[in-house]
């Protein structure tokens, strides 16, 4: 704790650094308000929509119905010669979305169920937000597997559906092992996302009327709030958590399988699994921080739930996924180069200095060297739009990323007659259609849902408490059972 | 009755053995080919391909099922041309496009030792195309096959249907969105091999060939029967100056290339 350190500096270092103290009651924990209060601020967040709200919305919704399924529609109806995929670039941005938004999806997951079996105190507020990510993440990763088929309308034939020519799905495939994983964790981090709401959801239903009222208690599922059924939330949520990891891990190592099984210079590199994970939480956790950036500052009454220690902590961890990030980054590259191979040395030498090496570059300072130079800082750390800035631009450079992996890599074969560099075509607009989608669908779930989870940080906020010791207050925490 | 495996159909030995034998192989010429494009122009007929027109073909689109690849060494004006590569599907024994399909449509014949796709089966992952370290699969962009284009459209020339005058009647028309490459003329192969049957013999080489070896004016292409060592075919894969593209990956290629400079 704060208080029992001591300082072996000088006298005036001594009292410039307990200027910089801060208040134990600026934490969200420690500076509680009463329940009824704190609820009727989330039933107001939900409530509350000002007319920029609804211009954003419509401007979203015309660019979901236009960008997406119109453009869909269209490809579907004209063949993927609309698309700019070819020979060589057989993949294009459409398995980029794919990755990337699976990417997006698991920070979710893991400031959830990785810090609350970690019982980190600082998630209690976001939570939730970063289960929708996920949950909504992944329902664009899925749509962009499906754009990117040549006949989309027979995808059901990966389904291992018992039919009467018994023909089953390859097991064998890396693209199977994928729809298994990828369905696996909708369901999964689905029920993960409904389970910690139902009480919120409760909350919801007692102070609301009308077709909210209806809607709220539906999903309520009558839950009323006594000890059973805490005790049997608890539990689920408890085997749901612990459940989630590996699920959560093994999704992207099989992502990354769909490259490093396949027999590619650039794509054959068995650290592909650890780093596409690791990937993934360096571009989540920066949507995290963008995602908290916009709620804290265009939802009523977040100032209070999301405060300058959450984008601390925040910031901190963006960090130590960076370093790892870098870890496997450089094996990645330094590995493959180092193994000799004419086609690999063709591959690497182009991407650094061929006509794509200022992604290559943007990627590497995006992800690596603008966060090393960053977040060590803690007045960049705590200034929200600072870090909803490197958010962002850790995405760009994980979408770079993502983008160099699949169709700049693909460019660079062994066959060299057939080189030829990718552009994309109607895939600009399909990706702008479901970055709007998402956005859209967060925008509703905003004023539908609690984004808040109210009872997680009530638990929080009586397990702290300040004790007075002296003429100081220490800030104590007690196991909650 | 005993149980009786054939050690040389098993596991790692049955690997090696098909790859000693395989039964329908090629071997092309690097020497003697001229590169003329007539084995591509063949192929394109009997196999119902379709033009693919101008800007697709520019862009990575074209829809040949073997192609002439064309190389040269230095820079301008001192510029050495080197031999012709003739690329078709190398109908691997060991591919590596069969285990990444998701529903099973590039498939192995155990029949004919050739690696085939199956059109109807075919969702268009296109994982495949990604996977073959020759580059062969060719995907179908749109309905190459079934739409008309303007012949000569400065001029405002008629809406044509290139095709459909010249079908072959036993080849599928592929529709767009199936992945599609060389059979080595499956359909030549099984008319021979009926012919045979009511004949009450085996197949003979030398019976028929493929397409692109009927139309090489320079005997370039040979096709026939490997697991015959008598054959043309298996004589010429024996030479000191075959080799296999890409032989590193050892995905076991039926098809031998033979060039001066590489073999000695």
């Amino acid at each position: 704790m704060a208080v029992t350190s001591k300082y072996f500096g000088s006298e005036k270092a001594h009292e410039e650094h307990h200027e910089e103290e801060h208040d134990p009651r600026e934490q969200l924990m420690f500076d509680p308000l009463p329940r009824g209060v704190m609820n009727d601020m989330v039933m107001e967040s939900m409530y509350a929509t000002s007319w920029k709200f609804w211009v954003v919305l419509g401007i979203l919704a015309f660019l979901v119905a236009t960008c997406f399924f119109y453009a869909w529609g269209y490809m579907i109806a004209e063949g993927l010669h609309v698309a700019g995929v070819m020979r060589p670039s057989y993949w294009g941005v459409f398995l980029v979305n794919t990755v990337f938004w699976i990417g997006i999806s698991h920070a979710g997951t893991f400031i959830s169920a990785i810090l609350r079996v970690f019982k980190a105190e600082f998630r209690r507020p976001f939570t939730r937000a970063a289960e929708l990510m996920t949950t909504f993440g992944l329902i664009q990763a899925g749509a962009s597997i499906f754009m990117h088929l040549g006949r989309v309308w027979l995808a059901y034939w990966m389904f291992p559906i018992p039919n009467e020519r018994q023909l089953w799905p390859n097991f064998h495939s890396p693209l199977m092992w994928d729809l298994l994983a990828i369905t696996t964790y909708v369901l999964g981090s689905t029920m993960y996302l409904f389970l910690p709401l139902i009480p919120d959801l409760a909350m919801a239903r007692d102070r609301s009327t009308g077709w909210r009222k209806t809607f709220y208690r539906i999903l309520a599922l009558g839950f009323r709030g006594t000890e059973g059924e805490w005790r049997h939330l608890t539990t689920a949520m408890n085997i749901f958590a612990f459940a989630i990891i590996p699920v959560m891990f093994s999704v992207h190592t099989i992502v990354s399988w769909d490259f490093a099984m396949a027999m590619r210079p650039g794509w054959s590199s068995t650290v592909f699994g650890p780093y596409f994970v690791l990937g993934a939480l360096h571009s989540g956790m920066g949507a995290v921080a963008i995602v908290l950036f916009i709620m804290r500052y265009t939802m009523k009454h977040m100032d209070y739930f999301i405060r300058k220690e959450h984008f601390d902590a925040l910031g901190k961890l963006m960090m130590i996924v960076s370093f790892a990030y870098a870890y496997f980054f450089f094996n990645d590259y330094i590995v493959q180069w180092y193994g000799g191979d004419a086609a690999t040395d063709n591959l690497l030498h182009w991407l650094e200095a061929g006509p794509m090496a200022w992604m290559f570059f943007q990627m590497v300072g995006f992800n690596i060297v603008l966060p090393f130079l960053t977040l060590w800082n803690k007045r960049v750390r705590t200034t929200p739009w600072l870090l909803a800035l490197i958010g962002l631009l850790i995405n760009v450079g994980m979408y770079w990323e993502r983008y160099i992996i699949v169709p700049v890599m693909l460019t660079i074969n062994r066959m060299p007659f057939t080189w030829r560099l990718y552009e994309p075509r109607i895939e600009v607009f399909l990706t702008i259609g479901t970055f709007s989608m998402f956005l859209l669908f967060y925008m509703i779930a905003s004023r539908l849902i609690p984004l808040i989870p109210v009872w997680e940080v009530q638990e929080g906020q009586m397990t702290h408490s300040l004790r007075k010791v002296g003429k100081t207050h220490v800030p104590t925490i007690s196991e909650f059972e | 009755m005993s149980l009786q495996v054939d050690l040389n159909r098993v596991g790692a030995k049955g690997a090696l053995a098909e790859e000693a034998d395989g039964k329908w192989g090629m071997v092309i010429d690097q020497d003697i080919c001229t590169g003329c494009q007539a084995c591509v122009a063949a192929c394109a007929m009997e196999n119902n391909l379709p033009f693919v027109m101008e800007e697709d073909a520019g862009y990575g689109r074209s829809l040949h099922w073997i192609r002439i690849e064309r190389f040269w060494e230095g820079e301008y004006p001192e510029v050495k041309a080197t031999s012709f590569q003739p690329m078709l599907c190398q109908q691997c024994g060991s591919a590596p496009c069969e285990p990444v399909c998701p529903v099973f449509a590039s498939v192995h014949s155990e029949a004919q030792q050739l690696n085939l796709q199956v059109y109807n089966r075919c969702i268009g992952t296109r994982y495949c195309a990604n996977n073959c370290p020759y580059q062969v699969r060719q995907f179908n962009w749109r309905d190459y096959a079934l739409l008309p284009f303007h012949a000569n459209e400065a001029e405002g020339g008629e809406l044509v249907f290139p095709l459909h005058n010249q079908f072959n009647p036993d080849v599928t028309v592929r529709r767009r969105g199936v992945m599609e490459k060389c059979t080595f003329c499956i359909q030549r192969i099984h008319s021979a091999g009926d012919k045979a049957k009511s004949e009450g013999r085996p197949v003979e080489d030398g019976e028929f060939t493929t397409a692109c070896a009927q139309a090489c004016p320079t005997n370039a292409i040979t096709f026939g029967l490997l697991d015959d060592h008598e054959s043309l075919v298996s004589q010429l894969a024996q030479r000191q100056t075959g080799y296999k593209h890409l032989g590193e990956l050892n995905t076991q290629p039926r098809i031998t290339y033979l060039q001066g400079e590489k073999g000695a």
